[in-house]
């Protein structure tokens, strides 16, 4: 009697973690968007953000007098690229960005271009000392150029990163959100609440048998970076893999949270959105969190895609140790400890 | 020796009285029915006897177990078939009974389930490719996968064509040969004629009528019966002026 029969199954969280796996493993669409997604959008950003290279600024002209001579001036000039562009259409053209700046010959010329982009600013410069040394300004001397460049300081290396918490964040969240879902709506939670299964083990089994795919869904990515875009791993392996494992498991806790009292799968994709696109725009994925004001700092540090994209940052393109990341890893830690223990308490079984 | 007793049960959500001080019991060995129209508060009832429920009033002995003392022990020993309870669609018929047996420190094996629900030609067929019946029998099969003393069963039979209803009462006979228990809703007459000792006949919360379908049938007054045989249609009909099947 005190001995277990289970008659040739295996431990019961093994077997929840087994059957989730399996049944993910089944949904093509599945497998895809956790594959596929993160390597896609790599390339596109690898595809919108080149490395290296120095990008022309671009100069249309209207046409008019003076205007042959301004040109030949400017094609002249390395790092300025003339674009033509068909009368009446200047204005569009600057906005598009098509151009990055409009010359209107004159004596002095007219520059017309939007002082708020990084791009046409630089494009001022390079036009006005063009045309100036044109007009006879001789500099007085020019500097010696030493050009850096840094492996891992390219802003795709910077996003890679970003990139693999992204899609620790995504898969965990909504995969595991969507499937209990479905098991309630499917009347299967319930008939599981009414067998001796410990509820506790079935919330472990939801996050564990997920992460058997983190190491593609993390790993794709990265190994994308590195050898198709070259990005450096500066930091140790197994400290990269351990922060992505800390990632999933807080997600892992966050997506039970969320899926703990939704019945349906527009209520989930509702909360699971109104969590995860926050992040998406303030957690310094795309572009640094310190862009966001001084007062907003505490609570943005404070989330669990900060912290992991963070202490991916610091241990990938840095190289930092594991203990250098401590603050990150606890964030994390109390994100997944917090909201698992919160859903098993307040988790709808029927 | 108990094998289900239930005592003045109430059940409310909001004002609906669902369950309105219900009262049964149900012997070790017997098979017991709740019959009763849709609405009546058959299934609330198997669920708050399920611990799945918690009834407003009432006391409830499973077993000889309650509980709020016995919850992991009555667990390893209940069978329950839910209503409406889809399994995953993707697992096998194999995986799904394989996850249930796992949840169970006794039991039967799994090639001893497939025999008895006579499933093992489908075993590794995804849940999703099943017919009705057989998924039906895939739901008694989890629920017999750790040996219950008692199963509980909330319409087993519906929706099922008659072919599916018989092979299914069939497997319920074996269970009780075995020596073991079985409280089940229904709505068909028949099916609770076939399969049980005792039943209770629920309208609107209450027991309106207990008794062997037999002893049931026999309440009727003669004139009742002169066309056919008496039904436990008949019985219900003649309690309420209704019929069990509409509503």
């Amino acid at each position: 009697m005190n001995a277990i029969d289970r008659g040739g199954a295996w431990h019961p969280m093994i077997e929840l973690a087994l059957a989730r796996l399996r049944e993910f493993a089944r949904e093509p669409e599945a497998v895809f968007w956790a594959f596929i997604f993160p390597i896609l959008m790599s390339v596109t950003m690898a595809l919108a953000f080149p490395g290296g290279g120095n990008k022309p600024a671009i100069v249309g002209i209207e046409p008019g007098e003076g205007s042959a001579a301004v040109r030949s001036q400017l094609a002249r000039e390395p790092g300025i690229t003339v674009r033509d562009i068909p009368a009446g259409r200047e204005a569009r053209a600057l906005r598009e960005g098509d151009v990055h700046l409009l010359v209107i010959p004159g004596n002095p010329p007219t520059y017309r271009f939007d002082p708020a982009r990084d791009e046409s600013r630089i494009a001022r410069l390079l036009v006005d000392a063009a045309l100036k040394r044109a007009a006879g300004r001789s500099d007085p001397w020019s500097a010696r150029e030493e050009p850096v460049q840094l492996p891992g300081s390219r802003y795709v290396d910077w996003l890679i990163p970003g990139i693999v918490g992204l899609s620790i964040m995504g898969t965990s969240m909504w995969g595991i959100g969507f499937a209990i879902v479905q098991a309630r709506m499917r009347k299967l939670l319930k008939r599981l609440v009414a067998s001796p299964m410990r509820k506790r083990e079935y919330l472990i089994a939801q996050v564990v048998g997920r992460l058997v795919l983190l190491a593609p869904e993390a790993g794709a990515p990265l190994v994308f970076g590195v050898l198709v875009l070259g990005m450096p791993i500066q930091g140790s392996i197994l400290s990269t893999c351990l922060i992505c494992l800390a990632g999933a498991l807080a997600f892992g806790g966050i997506g039970l949270l969320l899926a703990s009292r939704a019945r349906t799968f527009e209520a989930i994709s509702g909360l699971m959105n109104l969590s995860t696109v926050p992040m998406w725009v303030v957690s310094g994925v795309f572009f640094s969190a310190s862009n966001f004001p001084q007062a907003m700092q505490p609570l943005i540090q404070a989330l669990p895609l900060t912290a992991l994209v963070n202490a991916l940052r610091s241990i990938i393109l840095e190289g930092a140790a594991l203990q250098s990341v401590t603050r990150e890893l606890a964030i994390l830690a109390v994100w997944g400890l917090g909201s698992f223990a919160l859903a098993l308490r307040i988790f709808r079984w029927r | 020796m108990i094998g289900v007793s239930c005592t003045n049960l109430v059940k409310r959500y909001g004002d609906v009285v669902a369950v309105d001080g219900l009262s049964f019991h149900v012997s070790r060995g017997e098979c017991f029915g709740l019959l009763g129209p849709n609405g009546a508060g058959k299934t609330t009832t198997i669920e708050i006897l399920e611990g799945l429920l918690e009834p407003d009033a009432g006391d409830v002995e499973i077993l000889g177990l309650r509980w709020k003392q016995h919850d992991r022990e009555l667990r390893q020993r209940l069978g329950v078939q839910l209503q409406e309870t889809q399994f995953a669609e993707k697992l096998s018929v194999e995986e799904t009974l394989r996850l249930f047996r796992s949840f169970y420190h006794r039991g039967r094996t799994l090639d001893d389930l497939l025999r008895i629900v006579e499933l093992e030609s489908k075993r590794r067929s995804w849940v999703g490719k099943l017919s009705g019946g057989q998924k039906q029998r895939l739901a008694v099969a989890c629920a017999l996968a750790g040996d219950p003393d008692l199963l509980f069963l909330d319409e087993p039979t519906t929706g099922l064509d008659p072919q599916s209803r018989r092979q299914l009462w069939e497997l319920l006979s074996q269970f009780r040969q075995q020596g073991g228990t079985i409280l089940l809703t229904t709505h068909y007459m028949d099916e609770a004629e076939t399969l049980c000792d005792r039943v209770a006949i629920i309208d609107h919360g209450r027991v309106i009528a207990e008794g062997s379908p037999r002893e049931l049938i026999a309440t009727l007054g003669a004139p009742r019966v002169v066309t056919h045989q008496g039904t436990l249609e008949d019985v219900f009909v003649a309690l309420t002026g209704r019929h069990l099947r509409e509503e």
